[in-house]
């Protein structure tokens, strides 16, 4: 199985930790370490990968939706924000992203309404390509670290875009993120990070076809005095000032 | 949003549970199946952060990532269903004359009070304390993993088509009220807001009326 699909070649080798393609539908877990960026990139394009993080050496503090958007007052992710746990520390900053907007409004496909939409795959008709939904996949990985359902908050949808009308309507975007499209989350803490490339919940195509998200990881160091993400509005200061504090 | 408002049929006189809420003030209480819940915004704009669980399962909890997305509509009224994690209904809002309520806001909590405002914020009286204290003070049924993104009634986050979310001024108003009805036993967990940084209580918390009628049927 080819794992590596040249998604790193602009760095340098000896910064190189691993990289790893997640087939449409998987899902992964592992560990970001403070300095360390991982990059994710829709091979195929149209992927969707629902994400969540957590402290690694404290996994009650987790990413924080509310904190996250309010803080930045935002209802899309991109360059320059950072994903807020709920302790008022920045987890990780998006410092690169291809695609504009990253949807962290929807939270990761289910069960019942994966069926819904697609009818039934299972394992034994379809080996490997049964029809696997974004909450599952996520639970299997928190639960390899002793996690559970209880830990599954809300989760960020990169590649995905949500926007959201007058009235309050949301509305998916189809054919958002082309291939080839990537994201970079340089992590400002030790974290877990949990991550699944099944379907968006509101991706409208009828046929189950989920992208590929490769990623890769590698030592970038963390933010520096003059990052754009901690420059970006004055909460992020102090969100980057608190995290340096749990450091020292 | 010009939502239809929807009054209640419900009589206070009749109601099982009447109980005034000071603001900064937490409070859990059992609602059963077919009971109604009303919260009452007593003086306006008062925001009422709130969680709802199932009372067999209080790892089944509301879930506003699947309650927003199943309704494709990112605030509640009239005919929201309040989901939970499981993607079942866990009540049912069935009288608002608000008309909009705030599901991506959260609660205010000591450390996000420290990168909102400023460092020496975070010793001021936060929503999330109010949480965990209230949960703490019950038993060890529920811990701080169980606190996720909250509803809060009454309050006005928009969103605008490019992205951008604030916290507005406050659409309600004296003796505003919404009223769900129960799909489920559920626990109902309340901080009733002490923010004074923002306009989502207008600078001014107040108290909230919380009544509950039993199963008309």
């Amino acid at each position: 199985m080819k794992l590596v699909h040249n998604t790193v070649q602009d760095v340098a080798k000896d910064a190189l930790l691993w990289e790893d393609c997640v087939p449409g539908g998987a899902h992964w877990s592992g560990i970001a370490r403070r300095g360390t960026t991982l990059r994710m990139i829709d091979v195929a394009g149209g992927a969707n990968c629902s994400a969540i993080f957590f402290n690694r050496d404290e996994k009650l503090e987790r990413y924080n939706m509310a904190d996250t958007l309010k803080a930045q007052h935002t209802a899309r992710l991109t360059r320059g924000h950072v994903c807020y746990s709920d302790m008022g520390r920045v987890l990780c900053s998006i410092t690169a992203d291809s695609v504009g907007w990253h949807d962290p409004l929807c939270g990761p496909s289910d069960a019942a309404t994966t069926r819904a939409k697609y009818g039934e795959k299972t394992y034994q008709d379809a080996r490997n390509d049964m029809l696997r939904n974004g909450r599952d996949g996520l639970l299997i990985e928190l639960a390899k670290w002793g996690l559970g359902k209880r830990d599954l908050a809300a989760t960020v949808n990169f590649f995905s875009k949500v926007w959201v009308d007058e009235a309050g309507d949301m509305r998916f975007v189809l054919g958002h993120s082309q291939a080839g499209a990537l994201v970079e989350l340089r992590f400002e803490m030790d974290c877990l990070v949990a991550l699944t490339a099944a379907p968006h919940p509101l991706d409208p195509r009828p046929h189950y076809a989920p992208g590929a998200v490769g990623i890769a990881a590698w030592r970038s160091g963390t933010a520096r005095p003059d990052d754009e993400c901690r420059l970006s509005c004055p909460e992020n200061g102090r969100g980057f000032h608190n995290t340096e504090l749990y450091y020292r | 949003m010009s939502a239809a408002l929807v009054e209640s049929r419900f009589d206070p006189r009749a109601a099982l549970y009447d109980e005034v809420l000071p603001a900064g003030e937490g409070w859990l209480h059992e609602i059963k199946l077919g009971q109604t819940f009303r919260i009452e915004d007593l003086r306006g704009n008062q925001a009422v952060d709130t969680l709802f669980y199932s009372a067999a399962d209080p790892g089944e909890r509301y879930s506003a990532q699947d309650t927003i997305r199943a309704q494709e509509r990112i605030y509640l009224t009239t005919g929201s269903r309040l989901l939970s994690n499981e993607g079942t209904a866990l009540l049912t809002i069935v009288a608002d004359t608000c008309g909009r309520h705030d599901t991506l806001g959260g609660a205010c909590a000591a450390e996000s009070n420290s990168v909102r405002y400023d460092l020496d914020k975070k010793y001021m009286h936060s929503c999330r304390d109010t949480f965990l204290r209230t949960i703490v003070a019950r038993d060890a049924l529920m811990t701080k993993r169980d606190i996720a993104a909250n509803i809060n009634f009454f309050m006005n986050v928009p969103v605008t088509p490019d992205g951008g979310l604030s916290f507005a001024n406050g659409v309600s108003a004296p003796g505003k009220y919404v009223e769900m009805r129960a799909e489920m036993d559920v626990v109902c967990l309340i901080s009733n807001c002490p923010q004074l940084n923002n306009p989502c209580n207008a600078y001014n918390p107040t108290p909230v009326r919380l009544l509950i009628w039993g199963n008309p049927e």
